[in-house]
């Protein structure tokens, strides 16, 4: 048992894996933590970019990925403390309103990275609603396996920005950590996506 | 009244095939913005913070596209963190920054970070050059863009404040 309360029970990596399973050809930008290492047992491939550092600019990189991509999906799965340093991206993103670009919470309410230090969305900050008045055209709170369920449904089809902060448990599973070597993790993704593109 | 180093510096970004432009608003870079809204080749966003700008430009770059990052001095401060990303990825970043807290500054508060612009991008990695006058500010563009996207590093032109001119506050 964790000594956290949980924010709900679904399970981080089943919602990752869930979320994922129908990507098809969808880019994806995973924030530092918990959700890199999510995104990497859900299956690493190219076409993942992974941070380490860079805090708050998941959802950003995923805006400027999104809009020199205008015909993929761009898909940003971060966490609740990522996504509150950068909470202003959601102002930008919102304003902005890029059609494919979905942008995926896994809220366990805590600072996994550091000691699990309760973050503010268990203090009752409501990062869906936020995302909603800042002009996401969908922005879900997701708590349920059926919510989960059509959330996946929308999250490569719908138009965008969609936002979802999907609330998980607070329990930590294995580490499974992707490459951290920034310039292989762009030059596969860039080979990946542009081809010979990538080195002219 | 119509100055020339904006258009000179607008002339340069679409050489240099600049597709998107992440910036907050300053009073030094307001023509050259107008110039990249109007331009249905480019797309121009406005940030809440210049960090952002950094992130997004990364995630186009990733993506194919080029982009420039256009802020004043004080946003620099801003960036650091989010700097990281060009220089563990050696990922291009090209920013135009307008200098304030130097040339006859009436706002002491712009001061401290005036100051620590060049020393503060030095620290983190980006590659700094300063246009001192107009009529070099758009060379310097231009080699900024070369060593940013051929040699894949970050570089910041400094735009010095004599050539934005001092911002007048007596009204």
């Amino acid at each position: 048992m964790s000594e956290h309360p949980a924010a709900s029970a679904l399970d981080r990596r089943a919602v990752t894996a869930r979320l994922l399973r129908d990507r098809g050809d969808a880019l994806v930008v995973a924030g530092l933590g918990g959700p890199a290492y999510d995104v990497t047992a859900a299956g690493d491939t190219p076409l993942n970019f992974y941070l380490w550092g860079a805090m708050g600019g998941a959802a950003m990189m995923g805006l400027g990925l999104a809009r020199a991509q205008p015909r993929r999906r761009v898909v940003v799965i971060t966490g609740d403390g990522e996504m509150l340093m950068g909470l202003g991206s959601l102002a930008t993103i919102g304003a902005d309103a890029p059609g494919n670009l979905a942008l995926v919470v896994l809220d366990n309410e805590h600072y996994g990275e550091t000691g699990m230090q309760l973050a503010h969305t268990g203090r009752g900050v409501d990062l869906a609603g936020i995302a909603r008045a800042a002009g996401f055209a969908d922005a879900a709170a997701v708590r349920t396996a059926a919510e989960l369920e059509a959330i996946a449904r929308r999250l490569c089809t719908a138009p965008g920005p969609l936002f979802a902060a999907v609330k998980i448990s607070a329990e930590t599973p294995p580490m499974r950590l992707p490459p951290r070597d920034g310039t292989y993790l762009r030059s596969r993704f860039r080979e990946a996506l542009l081809g010979s593109e990538a080195h002219r | 009244m119509s100055i020339s180093w904006p258009d000179d510096i607008f002339t340069e970004l679409q050489a240099a095939r600049i597709r998107q432009v992440a910036y907050v608003p300053d009073a030094g870079h307001s023509q050259l913005l107008q110039r990249c809204h109007a331009d249905p080749g480019m797309h121009a966003v406005s940030l809440t913070s210049e960090e952002e700008g950094v992130a997004m430009l990364a995630g186009a770059w990733l993506g194919g596209d080029r982009g420039v990052l256009l802020l004043q001095s004080s946003g620099v401060g801003n960036c650091i963190n989010m700097l990281a990303l060009n220089q563990e990825c050696r990922i291009p970043l090209l920013a135009l920054v307008t200098m304030r807290g130097e040339w006859g500054e009436f706002n002491p508060w712009q001061v401290p970070m005036g100051q620590a612009t060049e020393p503060s991008l030095a620290a983190a990695g980006v590659h700094v050059y300063r246009a001192e006058t107009a009529d070099t500010v758009a060379e310097t563009v231009r080699a900024a863009a070369m060593l940013a996207f051929h040699s894949y590093r970050a570089v910041a032109v400094l735009i010095a404040q004599r050539v934005i001119g001092t911002k007048r506050f007596e009204k």
